[in-house]
């Protein structure tokens, strides 16, 4: 009896946290950007009866600012307010040094459907690089502020954005007494933020399929770490590997085909590859000391991996059939956790220096290892697929949070969530458009 | 014993340095070993799966501590560690049908996959030293949870030595 309402009242706090969690987020920029282009983000008008469900020009304005490549100019130094084309006086903008500007509008079309015009404009050349408009309802407004941001970044840049992809990432609330553990996924700035498991025993290495429509983790529901995937559109669920020993570290191939884990079935810690649809099992690597953390090249025919085998875990690389193992990491004490990015060229890891265990990059063509952080935490760092960002945890205050880095260091921010220590981030691949 | 005395300054000091987390609002290892009675396979505290206890209970007494601590980033057992297993193996060769949980746990620092495959090495070494003491394999099962469950929730050393074990869990 009691054990039943226990659990209901579970259910209901969980409900109402779920609820409420979107609204609860804090973004801090903890580091600023010194030599990004200068871009005014004009505020949109909002032509509506009530007040907009959401101000698409903060989220663009935010997110170009979070990218590190971009010096956002104050609102206060703007000389005119112009939401439209013909409102735009190139002068005011080459006075107060921006070098790109955007505008545009909001207007309730009926009852949830919003039309949103937006333009991009060169100050120097006095030219519109680009504009569009677009119908969509309440809900879709902060994806579509998110593919405004993307367009603005790829004309500005010349890379594509990485502002309309999401993340994954553990909660763990109570801790020391009954703990929750929630795996949930959110927007790539934190926001709208959905639990898609929710257990009393722990979740960790959450990983997206390439295709960013299922998750692979590590449950420890039966007592034992154990290998599931899940869907996400239906939440259906299935365990993959529960063999004896520990069942951990899944990574995704390219292809989604396969999956490589670390299983110690055989008493020590080993990678191996999972064909997901025939079951077939395949043993990559044979070492007495731990192998682990197994994360494939874009091109499907490398696998990173961290091995104690000098020592002190350092990241190794061998072909995906486990042969031709090197050691890439010579720098620091230890390196541990390394992946891709979406290019090839460079891997994000921890790195344990004296200092503390921070967040690296390695160009793998010059073996040169950046340290990008200084926090002494730090862990489970993951490129945004464009590779301009690193998503990591970190500790603040006594507890876990999501922050992240710009891959040249210069920006870094941390996203707060009012309740529970946040680990174990993921970033997804590139997100289906609306 | 060969050194009951040091024995006895090693329980007083565990006690010690439980209570002083206590007061710093940090939480020891009570509440959650208690968790875990329920949870894993064994039980935590002095006694077995019947609540029978295990031990004399008195200072010094081996079969009443269940926790063999490591040092950073090993899983080698250091001479007190070895004593302890050993008082464990001899139990078990006296209580045939009795069988354990070797669980192994690790501090936070480095990243929390390496962490459980240093937990599952940790509970591994233990298991293996039993074997040696001629404990049969069938009769031990080794579960990592890494850094997921830690002992003490402190970020400093005098946290994190707590948190790099191994815990005996009886059942049967």
């Amino acid at each position: 009896m009691s054990k039943i309402l226990r659990v209901w009242l579970c259910m209901m706090v969980g409900w109402i946290w779920t609820a409420d969690a979107s609204a609860v987020l804090e973004i801090e920029i903890t580091q600023g950007v010194e030599a990004g282009v200068p871009i005014a983000v004009v505020p949109f008008e909002w032509r509506g009866s009530a007040p907009p469900p959401q101000v698409v020009s903060d989220i663009i304005e935010a997110d170009l600012y979070r990218s590190g490549r971009f010096d956002t100019i104050p609102h206060r130094d703007f000389l005119s307010q112009p939401h439209d084309h013909n409102e735009v006086k190139f002068k005011e903008w080459r006075l107060i040094k921006a070098e790109a500007l955007v505008v545009g509008r909001v207007q309730e079309v009926t009852a949830n459907q919003f039309r949103v015009e937006f333009r991009l404009f060169d100050v120097f050349k006095a030219k519109q690089l680009s504009g569009f408009s677009y119908v969509v309802n309440g809900g879709q407004l902060r994806k579509l502020a998110h593919q405004i941001s993307d367009i603005v970044y790829f004309k500005l840049t010349g890379e594509k954005g990485a502002f309309d992809t999401r993340i994954a990432y553990v909660t763990v609330e109570n801790a020391q007494l009954q703990p929750r553990y929630l795996l949930r996924i959110a927007d790539s700035d934190g926001y709208g933020a959905k639990t898609i498991l929710e257990s009393k025993e722990p979740i960790i290495s959450p990983a997206w399929s390439p295709d960013g429509a299922k998750l692979a983790y590590v449950s420890f529901e039966n007592r034992r770490p154990m290998v599931f995937v899940q869907r996400l559109l239906d939440g259906a669920r299935e365990k993959v590997a529960n063999f004896p020993g520990s069942n951990s570290a899944p990574a995704w191939s390219p292809n989604g085909s396969t999956l490589a884990m670390v299983l110690s079935r055989d008493g020590n810690a080993e990678i191996y590859a999972l064909t997901l649809g025939t079951r077939k099992l395949r043993r990559l690597t044979n070492h007495h000391a731990i192998d682990t953390e197994p994360a494939w090249s874009p091109d499907g025919r490398h696998i990173v991996f961290t091995s104690a085998r000098s020592g002190r875990p350092q990241i190794y690389r061998m072909r995906s059939d486990g042969s031709q193992v090197e050691r890439l990491t010579f720098e620091g004490r230890e390196n541990l956790r390394a992946s891709y990015s979406r290019d090839g060229k460079r891997l994000t890891l921890v790195t344990h220096q004296t200092s503390g265990y921070h967040i690296g990059v390695l160009e793998l063509d010059s073996k040169g290892l950046l340290v990008l952080t200084n926090s002494t935490l730090d862990e489970s760092p993951s490129f945004s697929p464009n590779g301009g960002m690193i998503l990591y945890a970190t500790r603040q205050g006594g507890q876990g949070v999501l922050a992240a880095v710009s891959s040249d260091g210069r920006v870094k921010q941390t996203l707060k969530f009012q309740q529970g220590d946040v680990r174990e981030p993921a970033w997804s691949p590139y997100n289906r458009k609306l | 014993m060969r050194k009951p005395l040091f024995y006895v300054l090693v329980v007083l000091m565990s006690v010690t340095i439980a209570a002083c987390g206590g007061k710093k609002g940090v939480k020891d290892e009570g509440a959650s070993v208690e968790d875990r009675g329920v949870s894993a396979a064994g039980t935590g505290a002095g006694v077995d799966a019947y609540g029978r206890p295990i031990g004399t209970g008195e200072a010094g007494d081996m079969l009443g501590r269940r926790k063999v601590y490591f040092e950073f980033d090993s899983a080698t057992l250091d001479e007190e560690s070895r004593a302890l297993v050993e008082a464990h193996a001899n139990y078990l060769a006296n209580n045939p049908n009795m069988t354990l949980v070797l669980e192994g746990h690790a501090d936070e620092r480095g990243t929390r996959e390496y962490n459980l495959a240093l937990g599952e090495r940790r509970a591994q070494t233990v298991s293996d030293f039993m074997g040696a003491l001629g404990v049969s394999g069938n009769r031990i099962q080794n579960v990592s949870y890494g850094e997921e469950r830690p002992e003490s929730v402190g970020h400093d050393e005098s946290a994190w030595r707590l948190n790099r074990r191994v815990e005996i869990l009886y059942g049967n």
